[in-house]
């Protein structure tokens, strides 16, 4: 499908929609825009558009047939959804197509925000991943992401960019169901901000695969505890659920059973079972209603675990 | 190891590298897929959404209109196929079947079923105009899984279909059961009478893909003096030859297949998919034509492994297996035709058990036609049969090894279709599990246990042919006719250097056309190293003595005197007459013209392979997820020709098996759709999901080969099922009677989750 696409950086609208390239395949036109302003005239101007960040999931719906689009915006040539760092406050800011890679290789954002790479390192393979980001993990809105559950643990917020200007949502906020999130047509997701983390928390996520790699989540988790200052006591915990809903899932119940608790098996397991109780899987190919809430519930005391360990490690 | 009595090879046993390694290796070696000819145009093929339908009328002329497109082929434009079988060399086929396979007639009968086909100057254009192509169908009701199909109300696949009893034709009713077989001997209702302990089970496997990695590819040219020439991933380029000429209704003669490297066929690659539809998509367009399926195309509509159920009854008096009595029914998928013959002859090979009687089903669904997968019909069977032997062990107290010896098929044992083996190497297999370092290290700690199985099977011998020439430099070209899959140009060419005393490297092995040497069956059924290397055994016979004559005109001496022994041709009178190999070879146009040999055998003496695993899980009780711990699997290889191939193969089978075992299935929605056609969904075992498997290899020789070879590929795939489902019986305390034992099952079965 790549090769009989037009391969421009030109805006699209300087050439006009040329009807015999669009007949008789389904082409689209590729256009690789140099800034964000460029990207927003692209999206404003009334075609079908697919974004392309790392292309891992919309080349395969593409060629799949599973999704289609006039216009394919290719992300990777605007240098700030490109970058990532640490701001002066300590908020992590990732550019939405910044490699997974590069993030999880960093060594401040694994000293600083490990919960982050327990997700990235483990979407796909070592060859997904040098293209994989952020954004488009995000955008794509599978309630399997890796990538949605620690960051919403996490209290990511997203910065989205349009032709009018930006705007902030907290990442929960992204998901509507299956493959659609809640970003208008014009707009795109341009960056990823996880705030400094709470002092004495911990943060972990993980997923329940078959295999010990190369898979997609049947149920996963991810866990935030703060600790007092003696460290015996809870202060606050935030929980997420991904692949049991129609979208990840914040268990609120859940994490807030845990505040003023002793922090250990005994409140993880009730953690446990009220996060469980949140989950509203579906049976597939990949897993069935009872092994998902039954993993929902063991992930959630796994991953309070870790969150735990974290947090102790912190103080 | 076992003690072993050959004679001391010099190649044979050794580990060079395989001759095509350097080209896989970096990439050069030519696949399907990398054919490219002049002027070459592409196909696609426009498949059914229905697992089954009926074709009312196919309307052709939008996608005929799209610029680009250059030929559209319906069934239509077939010739009218007659109802002919054509054996495979692994299994046979109606002809009629086999054409309605390759692109349907009047009915679809599985989701992905081929319909019509569009070559165009680009796959994309192709797509695009095979999406315009209007099919009008009256949808039926699918019937998907064995048991429902057995039904008296199921619905029909073929409603002129009547099921065959052995030894004669049927009668009676439509039905989907195609065909019944029963194998009888001894008094099991005495024997169960008299039994200490009888066990009555019932399992059950889903369908499973062979999971090779290269797609079905065919490339076609129709020629201007009317003969075709097919390049194509195969397993038997002679196999394709025949098929396409029955289909297509041409003379052999007029086709020549070309195999291209292939990446992977398991059994797969034995049967035609795209290779009559790329002919006359060329011979319509005037151009070559090439198909390549895509990953989903292969999951929905080439030939998986039947999925299968079992009821087995198990009598045992003290230490002895005493009767099985059995009920094997197998997925045929569309078309008659699954290995449950195979299945029902194979399960109690490893054993002597008097009294049995096994009844056999081969039942048809609206799911792909199966073919071939490795010891094709055996592992279900041994899933049931191992597990069977496994539950007696334990209730009586018996070490499952030692019960397995008590019972073992030894020399003279009658099978269950009435073949008495010659030297077989079962017990052997089962002594050496015993001893080995991994059944005699303990298991500890919770969650883990151990489980042994056994298996069988037959391999084959068939037809090969080879022909070898010297070169002038003292090397050979040896040309044969197998598509090498397992390392089979390193097995025959060092079983040509053995014969002729030269260097592994003196030999050069090369895969040829259809049309440069004589007929070779398949490569299946373990059967290369074994068959072919009798012929290449013959070959070098007759450059041997081709030697020794042109020697004796370069010595003047009489060819009584000379021998060839060591590379060379040796005077037994005069220590200093000896001339080498190469010295000879150089010199034939001054002794008679070019040397060569050939060899062409239908091969006997094929020796039977048995194998004994040895397995350690450890089960997550939360999430039921089952860790291979450690993996020993025995087997009895004959002569190990190449051992680190051999161990490959073995290695290979139990991967294979490992991932049968636990994940691995075809999962469909009621309408029959398959809901996983993909790697990620289908999920075979990765790399990071085995330890290093660990073999021992017996060589008990096949006393029908002069090196002892017997076939290797094939056997490792059959014990790994029952191993696994033994293992996790034993960290479980829950028998698994269902294939696969995913987490979900075992969380299901353990935690008591609905």
């Amino acid at each position: 499908m790549i090769d009989r696409a037009r391969v421009t950086a030109q805006p699209v609208a300087l050439l006009g929609p040329n009807p015999t390239l669009r007949m008789p395949v389904e082409a689209f036109d590729y256009v690789a825009p140099r800034s964000l302003a460029e990207a927003y005239a692209h999206l404003g101007n009334g075609r079908t558009s697919l974004l392309l960040a790392g292309g891992t999931d919309v080349i395969v719906q593409l060629r799949e047939g599973r999704k289609r689009c006039d216009q394919l915006i290719d992300l990777k040539h605007i240098p700030e959804l490109m970058r990532f760092g640490f701001a002066p406050d300590g908020t992590l800011e990732v550019g939405a197509a910044a490699p997974l890679a590069a993030l999880y290789e960093d060594a401040e954002v694994l000293r600083r925000v490990p919960a982050l790479v327990d997700a990235a390192s483990i979407i796909g393979g070592t060859a997904i991943q040098s293209r994989a980001s952020l954004g488009g993990n995000l955008c794509n809105a599978s309630p399997a992401a890796d990538s949605s559950a620690a960051l919403m643990v996490l209290g990511a917020r997203l910065l989205i960019g349009s032709a009018s200007g930006t705007r902030e949502l907290p990442v929960e906020e992204l998901f509507a169901g299956p493959g659609v999130n809640t970003l208008q047509p014009s707009e795109l997701l341009v960056q990823v901000r996880i705030p400094p983390q709470p002092p004495r928390s911990g943060a972990f996520y993980l997923r329940f695969i078959p295999r010990n790699e190369m898979d997609i989540a049947v149920a996963s988790a991810g866990a935030r505890l703060e600790l007092n200052a003696t460290g015996d006591r809870i202060e606050g915990a935030r929980i997420a659920l991904g692949a049991v809903g129609p979208t990840p899932l914040m268990a609120k119940a859940a994490a807030e059973a845990l505040a003023g608790e002793v922090p250990g098996e005994e409140a993880f397991a009730r953690a446990g079972e009220l996060a469980a109780g949140v989950a509203s899987p579906i049976t597939d190919m990949r897993g069935s209603v009872a092994q998902r809430k039954r993993l929902a519930s063991v992930l959630t005391v796994r991953a309070l675990r870790g969150a735990l360990q974290r947090a102790r490690e912190a103080r | 190891m076992a003690a072993t009595e050959h004679p001391s090879y010099k190649v044979i046993g050794t580990r060079p590298v395989r001759p095509d390694g350097v080209e896989k290796v970096t990439g050069k070696a030519q696949y399907g897929a990398d054919v490219r000819l002049p002027g070459m145009i592409h196909g696609k093929i426009l498949r059914s959404p229905h697992a089954h339908a009926r074709v009312l009328s196919i309307d052709t002329s939008e996608a005929e209109k799209v610029p680009g497109v250059m030929a559209v082929v319906t069934r239509a434009d077939f010739p009218v196929a007659e109802d002919v079988v054509q054996d495979l060399g692994e299994g046979a086929v109606s002809v009629k079947e086999l054409s309605d396979n390759v692109l349907a007639s009047d009915k679809v009968l599985y989701r992905g079923h081929a319909v019509a086909a569009v070559a165009a100057t680009s796959p994309h254009i192709a797509e695009e105009a095979a999406g315009r192509i209007r099919v009008e169908y009256a949808v039926l009701p699918p019937v998907l899984a064995v048991r429902d199909a057995m039904r008296e109300d199921a619905p029909l696949l073929d409603e002129q279909r009547v099921t065959k009893e052995m030894g004669g034709q049927g009668s009676g009713r439509p039905s989907n059961v195609a065909s019944h077989l029963r194998f009888a001997g001894g008094d099991v209702e005495a024997a169960f009478a008299a039994a200490d302990e009888v066990v009555e089970r019932e399992f059950t496997t889903k369908m499973v893909h062979q999971g090779y990695i290269e797609p079905q590819n065919s490339t076609a040219s129709w020629n201007a003096d009317g003969t075709l020439t097919i390049w194509t991933s195969t397993q038997g380029a002679f196999v394709v030859r025949s098929q396409v000429a029955e289909v297509l209704r041409l003379p052999v003669s007029q086709i020549r297949v070309i195999p291209m490297e292939i990446g992977g066929g398991f059994g797969g690659k034995i049967p035609i998919y795209l290779d009559p539809v790329a002919a006359l998509l060329s011979k319509k367009s005037g151009r070559p034509v090439k198909i390549v399926m895509s990953r989903t195309d292969v999951f929905e509509a080439t030939g998986p492994t039947s999925g299968s159920y079992i009821r087995m009854k198990m009598a045992r008096k003290d230490d002895r297996i005493t009767a099985v009595q059995a009920t094997l029914a197998y997925e045929a998928g569309a078309y008659p035709g699954s290995a449950v013959g195979a299945g029902a002859m194979t399960m109690l090979s490893p054993y002597n058990i008097e009294n049995f009687v096994i009844d056999a089903y081969d039942v048809c669904v609206n799911k792909p036609k199966t073919s071939a997968y490795r010891a094709p019909g055996a592992p279900a069977a041994a899933f049931a049969t191992e597990q069977m032997i496994d539950e007696l062990a334990k209730n009586a107290k018996l070490d499952p090894l030692e019960l397995r010896l008590k019972n073992s098929a030894h020399e003279g044992t009658r099978m269950v279709n009435g073949a008495v083996f010659p030297r077989i190497g079962a017990e052997e297999t089962v002594r050496a599990a015993l001893t080995s370092p991994h059944y005699r290290s303990p298991i500890e700690g919770p969650n883990r246990g151990r489980g042994v199985a056994s298996g069988f099977w037959f391999n084959a011998g068939l037809q090969s042919s080879v022909v070898a020439s010297a070169n002038s430099d003292g090397t050979v070209n040896l040309i044969e006719g197998s598509t090498d899959i397992g390392g089979t140009r390193a097995s025959l060419a060092m079983q040509l250097a053995e014969t002729l005393g030269l260097p592994f490297e003196a030999v050069r092995p090369t895969v040829a056309d259809t049309d440069s040497i004589s007929y070779n069956d398949v490569t299946g059924g373990s059967r290369v190293t074994f068959a072919s290397g009798l012929a290449v055994y013959e070959a070098g016979q007759e450059l041997r003595k081709e030697m020794v004559r042109r020697a004796a005109k370069l010595l003047g001496v009489d060819e009584a005197e000379l021998v060839y022994e060591d590379g060379g041709v040796q005077s037994t009178r005069d220590a200093t007459k000896r001339l080498r190999f190469s010295e000879i070879a150089a010199k034939a146009g001054q002794t008679g013209g070019p040397i060569a040999g050939k060899g062409a055998v239908q091969a006997r003496g094929v020796g039977a392979a048995f194998g004994t695993h040895v397995v350690d899980v450890e089960v997550d009780p939360e999430t039921g997820k089952v860790q291979i711990l450690r993996y020993t699997a025995v087997q009895d290889v004959g002569t190990a020709v190449h051992p680190s191939y051999v161990e490959g193969q073995i290695q290979g089978g139990v991967a294979q098996g490992v991932g049968w075992a636990l994940n691995e299935e075809y999962y469909y929605d009621e309408s029959g759709r398959l809901l996983n056609a993909s790697y990620l969904d289908y999920r075979m075992p990765t790399a990071l999901d085995l330890p290093l498997i660990e073999t021992v290899l017996v060589e008990v020789p096949n006393p029908g080969h002069p090196y002892g070879v017997r076939g290797v590929g094939e056997v490792p795939i059959v014990p790994p099922l029952a191993a696994v489902a033994n293992a996790i019986a034993e960290a479980t305390g829950h028998r698994f009677r269902d294939l696969p034992i995913s987490p979900r099952r075992i969380m299901e079965e353990t935690q008591g989750l609905a």
